[in-house]
């Protein structure tokens, strides 16, 4: 038995520790305490009163008004359209945004999996858009939209010659989404590499295997790949969910919503009505109903994995 | 019966030969697709890239030229002197490089910290607070964006860079810092149990072993978490935008976006693209260089999370 696994070495005799606890044990408390500290006054604390401000009417300056659940009625009542605009827009990028990275990184990280020649020089490239975002990346891709911007200027070698010329993306109600939607999948590096991580750890008699059986490259893709990288795409789908029902920084910086709310996510209606226009109430109460439709979605998610993710050696 | 074995030896030759050329030409076939496809991607990667820092080369007025120009001319390297000048462009920097770098320096020495109580101490209700420590991720910042305001108004941390700094000092304790903890901890975890044991019975006590032992040989976890929380700060645009409001403590983000604003507000034609492109490239510098200098650990970090997740 190792030392560190008695109750109480000798040398923590008479130091202070937790009542009933060991001294090991009270260090490995101190040990988190920062954390649970933390956790307390900038998470947990914040959340219950952020809870508490979306049952009231407040901007700051003056009192706190009481108004029960009156926001949250308005809000699933579907009475304010400003709200189903931004939800509506929210899904709609969702929808493509999520499947689109995933697809889009599965298959670049297949191509990398192959025995290529300077892997790395193209891992980097496909890597480097993603430690980019931010607003730099917002301001030249709000530059690359223009409608004599890089991307018409591609788009026209096709459109040209059928007569046609490619959209006004920012300033179309019908275009707007979906341009933002391509600057998105210009950050697919992240997916990617954990992909390309599964990919590597897929062991290689299971190909031998099914070669022997008979598949052929479908065939292992299918019967061999994709199961094996179901955890790799079950995490990847998570964490997509959860970030891009919070998509923001291009949103505001590119459109501000705009054209005519067209871009009008869940979390800009948010700053609006919390930064700008200091309501914030309704600024919580949509936090909240954010954060539950995120809640949501992801115990979907976890509850389906039963059905679909492999965990080698366990039945999850 | 020795023919036998010969004929069937040959035809088995036979068969493989006939396959290996099958496959010969399969590979060929698909390396030449595999490789066309792969460049494709790393052009579209890039090109973005490239016409930034092209455009930031131009002269005034020769932005939007068609066909695009991918090499300036004439070369404008004066675009950077020019957007320093304007405005106080080094300033921001200055003010984005310091919150940086201390909001890392927390995120490191705490997050190390909690991670090394959560893989090697044990200690009552640590699973369920590791769980909830995890649930924090999942969790969307958002819902306390509004509380997390009026706590620092409270504070009078508003318009200080005090909010975008301290709660990266409480491992994990702001949001998304638990990926940190994480990130460390599944490192930590790794690592022999006998070097710590082996301390313990010399007497080291357990901030010892953290900061002598633990410490040092968790390098490369500690250098991912650096470069991810940097990158992170260095980009972070939603904090700033709501804690700070004056131009004393403006950020490069804030003052891309105020640029961007007051010069599209000023009217088409009048956008100067090519200064705006310098100030973006100014932005994305010190990020690409760190990710040139330290790929490895970020690739590994990613990896290494991102496999955790089983």
């Amino acid at each position: 038995m190792a030392l560190a696994d008695q109750p109480d070495a000798p040398q923590s005799r008479g130091r202070l520790r937790l009542p009933g606890w060991t001294w090991r044990e009270t260090q490995g408390f101190l040990f988190i305490l920062p954390w649970l500290f933390g956790f307390v006054v900038f998470i947990a604390g914040p959340f219950f009163f952020s809870f508490f401000v979306s049952l009231t009417e407040w901007s700051f300056i003056g009192d706190i008004k009481w108004l029960g659940l009156d926001h949250y009625i308005r809000l699933l009542s579907a009475d304010d359209p400003r709200f189903v605009q931004a939800v509506y827009n929210t899904t709609y990028y969702v929808v493509f945004h999520v499947p689109g990275v995933l697809l889009i990184s599965f298959i670049i990280a297949g191509l990398l999996n192959q025995k290529v020649r300077g892997i790395a020089i193209y891992r980097t490239c496909f890597y480097l858009p993603s430690i980019t975002t931010g607003v730099a990346t917002a301001v030249l891709w709000y530059w690359v939209l223009q409608p004599n911007g890089l991307l018409n200027n591609f788009l026209n070698i096709f459109l040209e010659p059928l007569g046609v010329s490619g959209p006004n993306w920012l300033g179309s109600t019908s275009w707007a989404m979906p341009g933002l939607i391509i600057m998105s999948f210009w950050t697919v590096g992240t997916t990617m590499i954990i992909f390309l991580a599964g990919f590597q750890g897929i062991p290689q008699h299971l190909y031998e295997a099914a070669e022997i059986d008979g598949a052929g490259w479908w065939g292992k893709v299918r019967n061999v790949t994709i199961p094996m990288m179901t955890p790799q795409i079950f995490l990847t789908s998570v964490i997509g969910v959860i970030g891009s029902f919070q998509v923001f920084t291009a949103a505001l910086i590119i459109t501000d919503g705009g054209p005519a709310d067209a871009t009008l996510f869940i979390l800009l209606l948010l700053y609006q009505m919390g930064f700008r226009a200091f309501n914030m109430g309704y600024a919580s109460a949509i936090a909240w109903v954010l954060f539950l439709i995120i809640l949501f979605f992801t115990i979907v998610q976890f509850l389906s994995a039963r059905r679909w993710v492999y965990y080698e050696g366990v039945r999850a | 019966m020795p023919w036998l074995s010969q004929v069937s030896f040959q035809a088995r030759e036979g068969t493989t030969r006939q396959r290996t050329l099958a496959a010969y030409v399969r590979i060929v076939v698909g390396q030449t697709f595999g490789y066309a496809a792969l460049i494709l991607v790393a052009v579209i990667s890039l090109l973005p890239l490239v016409w930034m820092v092209s455009t930031s080369l131009k002269a005034f007025g020769r932005e939007f030229l068609f066909p695009p120009q991918w090499f300036p001319n004439p070369i404008v390297f004066g675009n950077y002197l020019t957007a320093f000048e304007t405005s106080n462009l080094a300033r921001y920097f200055g003010n984005t490089l310091m919150i940086a770098v201390l909001a890392t320096l927390g995120t490191v020495l705490s997050s190390s910290l909690v991670a090394f109580g959560f893989a090697r101490l044990d200690f009552f209700g640590k699973r369920v607070l590791f769980i909830i420590l995890l649930s924090t991720l999942m969790l969307p910042g958002i819902v306390t964006l509004v509380p997390t305001f009026v706590l620092f108004r409270t504070l009078g941390w508003i318009d200080t860079p005090l909010p975008l700094i301290v709660p990266w000092w409480f491992g994990g304790g702001a949001f998304g810092g638990a990926f940190f903890v994480f990130l460390i901890r599944q490192f930590m975890l790794q690592l022999p149990r006998e070097l710590d044991e082996a301390a313990l019975v010399d007497g080291a006590s357990y901030f010892r072993i953290y900061w002598r032992i633990m410490l040092p040989l968790s390098k490369p976890a500690l250098a991912a978490s650096a470069i991810f929380s940097f990158i992170h700060h260095w980009n972070d645009f939603l904090n700033p935008l709501i804690f700070l409001n004056s131009e004393e403590w403006r950020t490069l983000a804030l003052y891309l976006r105020f640029f961007l604003y007051t010069e599209v507000g000023g009217g088409a034609g009048l956008t100067r693209w090519n200064l705006m492109m310098a100030a973006s490239v100014v932005m994305l510098i010190p990020v690409l260089v760190i990710f040139f200098s330290a790929q490895r650990y970020f690739i590994r970090g990613v990896a290494l999370t991102g496999i955790a997740g089983r």
